[in-house]
C-alpha cells in the first residue's frame, strides 16, 4: 500500500464550554494520497474547517483534539508540541484560508511576507529568497511581478490576493495543503480561476490537498474524492463521480438535489426538511435521523459509521434499519 | 506622499493663524498694553507716543499681521514683570520641561507596550490580572500624589535621589541641558517617573484592547498557518498593527503632558515653562501669557502634523489619495 501523505484516523475535536462539552468533529477518519485532491463538504458548523485547523494544530482553544491520531507522510503530528509543530506549519502543511481580503497583513509588503515564510522555512538568503518569491508569483499567475512584489495587499484585487495567498502556501514545497473555502469570498469567474489553478499546482507538484468548501460545484470540478460531513460526523466518503451520480447517505441525496443545475430547469429543486442539529443537541443514533424519510429504530438507536469508504447510514449499509435481532436484544 | 505633506502643512498654518489671532486679542484688548508699560507719573503726550511708536493706532489687520510677523520671527515683546524679551525668558525654560517629558514619554513607552502585550497574550493569567489592577491604581492616582510619594520614598527615606531642581545643566548653543551631567540625570528621574505614571497605564490598556482584536484577525492565524513562530506573531505582525492608535495617543498626549506638566514642575521645583506661566498668570503677564499660549498650540499642531504623517509611514493605505483607500481607517 502506497503511504497516504494524509491519514486522520478517528479524529475528535471538542469543545469544553459551561454548558458541557460539545464534540465538533466526531469519530472523523479520511486519507489523502499523493497529488490527490480531497474535497471536503457541508453546512456550515459541519465541522470541516474544524477538521483542517485540528491537522493544522490551530484549533482555537479551548478546542483540543479529544482522541484519534493524525498521520502526515507516516510521522504522527496531533502529539506535538507547539514549536515542533511550527516547524511543519508551512513547510509540510500550508495553509489556504477563506477570505484573501483578511488572510494578509496590510501592514506589510507582499514580497516581504512571501521573502519572511520562504526564509523561515529554507536556509536561503534575502537575495535568493526575493528571486523565489518572484518564481512563485509567477507560477500562481501574477503578472509583472517585478512592481508587484513591492505592492501592499491592500493594491491587489481580491483574486490576486487569493494567487499570493497560495503562493504564500506554496512556499515551502509542502506536502499537504489544506484550502479552507478557497474559493468562497470570490466572484464566480475568480473562483473558476482559482481552482483551475489549485488543481494545476497539485497535479504538477505532487501535492495532496484538502479542499474544505461548501459548494458541490467546486468540488464537481476540482476534486478525486469527496467526504460529505453532517454534524460533526462524516456521511459518506467516496470518489467524486459516485458521490455526485451515485449518493448513497440520504443527507448527500438531499444535497445534490439541491443544487441548481441549467440543464435540469424544469425540475425543481429538491430540499431537505429541517435544519442541521446545533451541537449541544445531536439526537441519538444517525445524527441526520430526525430529518431522514427513510429513518427506521436502527436509526435512532445506533450510530453508523464510515470509515474510510461508503455512506455511514444503516440502509445503505445492511440494506434495513430495522434493528439487528441480536443487537436489538443487546441493547 | 507629497501632496499629501503640502495638505498637512497648509492645515498647520491655517490653525496656527488661528491661534495667533485669539493671542493677538489677548494681548492687544485684554487690559491695555500702554497702561500697563508705562509708570504712573507718565503724561498724556508720553502715554500718546508710545501708543503711536508701538503702531497701536494702526488698523486691526496691519497689527494683526505685524503679531504674526513679529511672531514668526520669534519676537512676542518684553514682559511686564521682569523686563526681559519674552522670547528669551521661554527660551531658558523650554529645555527644561521639554526633556522631562520626552523622557517621560520614552518611559511611558518602553514599560506601557510590552505590559499591554503581556496582559494581551496571557490574558486571564494572574499576571496580567495583577497588571490590570496596578494599572487601574495608576491611572486614579492624580500625579502630584504620586510626585509627593516619590519624593518620600527615594529622597527623603532612601535619599537616593534629589527631590527639586534640575542639577546641574550644560549649555549646546541657546538650549541647555540636563542630561549630560549625572547630577542633571538623578534629578530628571522622579520627575519623570512621576509624569509617566498616568501614560503608562494608558498605553498599556490602549495596546491590550487593540492586541486582544488584532490577535483574533485572520492575518495573525494566517501567519501561524505559514509556519511563523508565536513570537514573532505576537511582537511583529499583530504588534505593528496595533501602533496606530499608539502613535496618535503618544503625540496627543505629548502636547498635553507640555501642559500639564506644571503639576509636576510645581512638586518638584522644575524650573520649566509651567512653572513660568504659573508666575505669569499671578502678575498679569500678559506677553508671557500669549507666548505660552501660541508656544504650546504651536507644539500641538506641529504634534498632530507629525503624528499624521507617521500615520501614513506606518500604513500604506493612507498614502494613496483618499478616495482609493476607502478601506482604511480615519
Amino acid at each position: 500500500m502506497t503511504e497516504n501523505v494524509l491519514d486522520v484516523r478517528n479524529l475528535r475535536v471538542e469543545f469544553p464550554t459551561r454548558h458541557g462539552t460539545l464534540t465538533a468533529v466526531d469519530d472523523m477518519s479520511l486519507t489523502i494520497a499523493r497529488g490527490e485532491i480531497l474535497g471536503v463538504v457541508g453546512e456550515s458548523g459541519a465541522g470541516k474547517s474544524m477538521t483542517g485547523m485540528a491537522i493544522l494544530g490551530l484549533l482555537e482553544p479551548p478546542g483540543r483534539i479529544a482522541g484519534g491520531q493524525i498521520y502526515l507522510s507516516g510521522d504522527r503530528i496531533d502529539d506535538l508540541t507547539e514549536p515542533q509543530m511550527q516547524a511543519i506549519r508551512g513547510r509540510r502543511i500550508g495553509a489556504i484560508f477563506q477570505d484573501p481580503l483578511t488572510s494578509l497583513n496590510p501592514l506589510f509588503k507582499v514580497g516581504d511576507q512571501l521573502v519572511e515564510t520562504i526564509r523561515l522555512h529554507t536556509g536561503l538568503t534575502k537575495t535568493q529568497a526575493r528571486a523565489r518569491a518572484l518564481d512563485l508569483m509567477r507560477e500562481v499567475g501574477i503578472p509583472a511581478v517585478e512592481e508587484r512584489i513591492d505592492n501592499y495587499p491592500h493594491q491587489f484585487s481580491g483574486g490576486m490576493r487569493q494567487r499570493i495567498v497560495i503562493a504564500l502556501a506554496l512556499c515551502a514545497e509542502p506536502e499537504l495543503i489544506i484550502a479552507d473555502e478557497p474559493t468562497t469570498a470570490l466572484d464566480v469567474s475568480i473562483q473558476a480561476q482559482i481552482t483551475a489553478l489549485l488543481k494545476r499546482l497539485c497535479r504538477e507538484r505532487g501535492t495532496a490537498v484538502m479542499l474544505v468548501t461548501h459548494d458541490m460545484g467546486v468540488i464537481a470540478e476540482t476534486a478525486d474524492r469527496v467526504a460529505v460531513m453532517y454534524a460533526g460526523r462524516l456521511a459518506e466518503l467516496g470518489a467524486v463521480e459516485d458521490v455526485v451520480r451515485r449518493p448513497q447517505h440520504p443527507y448527500t441525496v438531499g444535497l445534490m438535489g439541491s443544487i441548481p443545475s441549467l440543464r435540469r430547469d424544469d425540475v425543481e429543486l429538491q430540499m431537505i426538511p429541517g435544519s442541521m442539529p446545533r451541537l449541544g443537541s445531536i439526537p441519538a443514533g444517525c445524527a441526520f435521523n430526525p430529518r431522514c424519510a427513510h429513518a427506521g429504530p436502527r436509526c435512532r438507536a445506533e450510530v453508523p459509521r464510515t470509515h474510510g469508504n461508503g455512506a455511514a447510514c444503516w440502509l445503505a449499509q445492511t440494506g434495513s434499519t430495522e434493528l439487528p435481532a441480536a443487537e436489538g436484544a443487546k441493547a | 506622499m507629497l501632496a499629501f505633506l503640502i495638505k498637512r502643512g497648509a492645515n498647520a498654518v491655517f490653525v496656527m493663524l488661528a491661534v495667533a489671532l485669539l493671542a493677538f486679542t489677548i494681548f492687544r484688548f485684554f487690559g491695555d498694553p500702554v497702561e500697563m508699560m508705562v509708570n504712573e507719573q507718565a503724561t498724556q503726550e508720553d502715554r500718546a507716543e508710545l501708543r503711536e511708536r508701538l503702531g497701536l493706532n494702526d488698523g486691526f489687520v496691519t497689527q494683526y499681521t505685524r503679531f504674526v510677523t513679529n511672531a514668526v520671527q520669534g519676537d512676542f515683546g518684553i514682559s511686564y514683570r521682569n523686563q526681559q524679551d519674552v522670547m528669551v525668558l521661554i527660551g531658558e525654560r523650554f529645555p527644561a520641561t521639554f526633556e522631562l517629558v520626552l523622557v517621560a514619554t520614552v518611559i511611558s513607552l518602553v514599560v506601557g507596550i510590552p505590559l499591554g502585550v503581556i496582559t494581551a497574550v496571557h490574558r486571564n493569567s494572574r499576571l496580567a490580572n495583577a497588571l490590570q489592577l496596578g494599572s487601574i491604581v495608576g491611572v486614579s492616582l492624580p500625579s502630584f500624589v504620586v510626585g509627593i510619594m516619590l519624593i518620600l520614598a527615594f529622597s527623603v527615606s532612601l535619599g537616593w535621589l534629589p527631590a527639586f531642581g534640575r542639577g546641574e545643566t550644560v549649555d549646546i548653543g541657546w538650549w541647555s541641558t540636563g542630561l549630560l551631567t549625572p547630577s542633571g540625570r538623578a534629578a530628571l528621574v522622579l520627575p519623570a517617573i512621576s509624569l509617566s505614571t498616568f501614560q503608562i497605564t494608558l498605553v498599556m490598556r490602549l495596546v491590550r484592547a487593540e492586541m486582544l482584536e488584532v490577535l483574533r484577525t485572520d492575518y495573525v492565524k494566517f501567519a501561524r498557518a505559514r509556519g511563523v513562530p508565536v513570537g514573532r506573531v505576537t511582537w511583529v505582525h499583530a504588534l505593528r498593527n496595533c501602533l496606530m492608535p499608539v502613535i496618535t495617543l503618544t503625540g496627543m498626549q505629548i502636547g498635553n503632558l507640555i501642559a500639564f506638566a506644571l503639576v509636576t514642575e510645581t512638586v518638584f521645583q522644575w524650573p520649566g515653562m509651567g512653572l513660568l506661566f504659573i508666575q505669569a498668570v499671578t502678575f498679569v503677564d500678559i506677553p508671557v501669557m500669549a507666548a505660552y499660549l501660541m508656544l504650546v498650540s504651536f507644539i500641538f499642531v506641529a504634534l498632530n502634523t507629525v503624528v499624521d504623517v507617521t500615520y501614513a509611514w506606518v500604513d500604506p493605505r493612507l498614502r494613496d489619495d483618499a478616495a482609493k483607500a476607502g478601506g482604511a481607517n480615519g
